[in-house]
């Protein structure tokens, strides 16, 4: 295998950590929906660690090896459209992501003062950040964004 | 353009992109099972989040994911009989197949695993889940870098 072929799929298993990552955050979107105690949150954090990994490999692997590539190859070039489209799509993702992350750390603050105050029970307005709608809606954009650049990818929409 | 004339007019690429976004799936499926799993220490909570991970997540994925390897291998003529495959294919088959066996293997243990659960039992099984969906992590991580690297 030569550089490049090493390159193109370490650059693929990047983006497979991207939404690998993106996917188990929907299962943990899905099931924080029914937590309403601190504990329960609170034993969510090593998974979403294990989220934040994937994803953050996944985003800089896809970034600087994508980038690299678009070099490295004879037959793409940085300016292509379906490449720039792909960079935008990747900043714009990124950041959707970050501002998911912190709709849902509200509910993981909000579990660690509980616990730190010794109130172990359900708590309705713990239930309520854990069920924040501006995270749903915030991580669905994330995921459509996504989305589109594994469909810019594959397409390559204006390639020669 | 409707989605049909889409799929006539760019067939292959719509069976790729349906065929990688199954892998994805399938490795977040996988990815959210073993990470529920193994924190869960104990917590029936998360052994059924880790189960029902694999089971709606993973398990789907590997169906779209497959069923659009087929179409790909269909169009592009490699399930004829006596057509010379490259070897990346050949890896990636193999893994895909072996992967959905152990993958069935799995959701069978984990499956009785939950049952018991009620019961008091299961963690067992749930652990053998556990230690399968890492092994097909790794799987499909050789099948991600065949197919993507292409070796000769």
């Amino acid at each position: 295998m030569s550089f490049n072929q090493w390159a193109l799929a370490l650059h693929v298993l990047s983006a497979f950590a991207y939404v690998g990552g993106i996917v188990l955050f929907w299962v943990l979107v899905v099931a924080v929906r029914r937590v309403d105690t601190p504990e329960g949150t609170l034993r969510m954090a090593p998974i979403v660690k294990v989220g934040n990994a994937a994803v953050g490999i996944g985003a800089t692997g896809t970034i600087v090896i994508g980038i690299y590539l678009a070099f490295a190859l004879d037959s793409y070039a940085i300016w292509n459209g379906w490449i720039i489209a792909a960079l935008v799509l990747w900043a714009i993702s990124v950041e959707l992501g970050r501002r998911t992350g912190a709709a849902y750390m509200q509910g993981m603050d909000k579990a660690k003062e509980l616990d730190a105050a010794g109130k172990p029970d359900a708590n309705a307005e713990l239930l309520a950040l854990n069920r924040t709608s501006a995270g749903v809606v915030l991580h669905a954009l994330t995921s459509l964004a996504v989305l589109l650049i594994l469909l810019d990818m594959i397409f390559k929409p204006g390639a020669p | 353009m409707t989605l049909l004339s889409i799929a006539h007019t760019h067939g292959e690429d719509v069976a790729l992109f349906l065929h990688v976004l199954g892998a994805m799936i399938l490795v977040g499926g996988l990815l959210a099972c073993a990470s529920s799993l193994a924190f869960a220490r104990g917590d029936v909570r998360f052994l059924r989040l880790g189960y029902f991970s694999l089971l709606a997540v993973a398990l789907p994925g590997w169906l779209l994911m497959r069923i659009d390897a087929e179409w790909i291998a269909s169009k592009e003529g490699w399930n004829a009989k006596g057509v010379h495959t490259p070897k990346w294919l050949d890896i990636g088959f193999f893994l895909a197949d072996a992967g959905g066996l152990l993958l069935l293997i799995s959701l069978i243990a984990g499956g009785i695993g939950v049952r018991r659960l009620r019961a008091g039992k299961g963690t067992g099984l749930l652990k053998a889940t556990l230690v399968l969906s890492v092994v097909l992590l790794g799987a499909y991580v050789v099948a991600v870098w065949a197919m993507a690297g292409k070796p000769n």
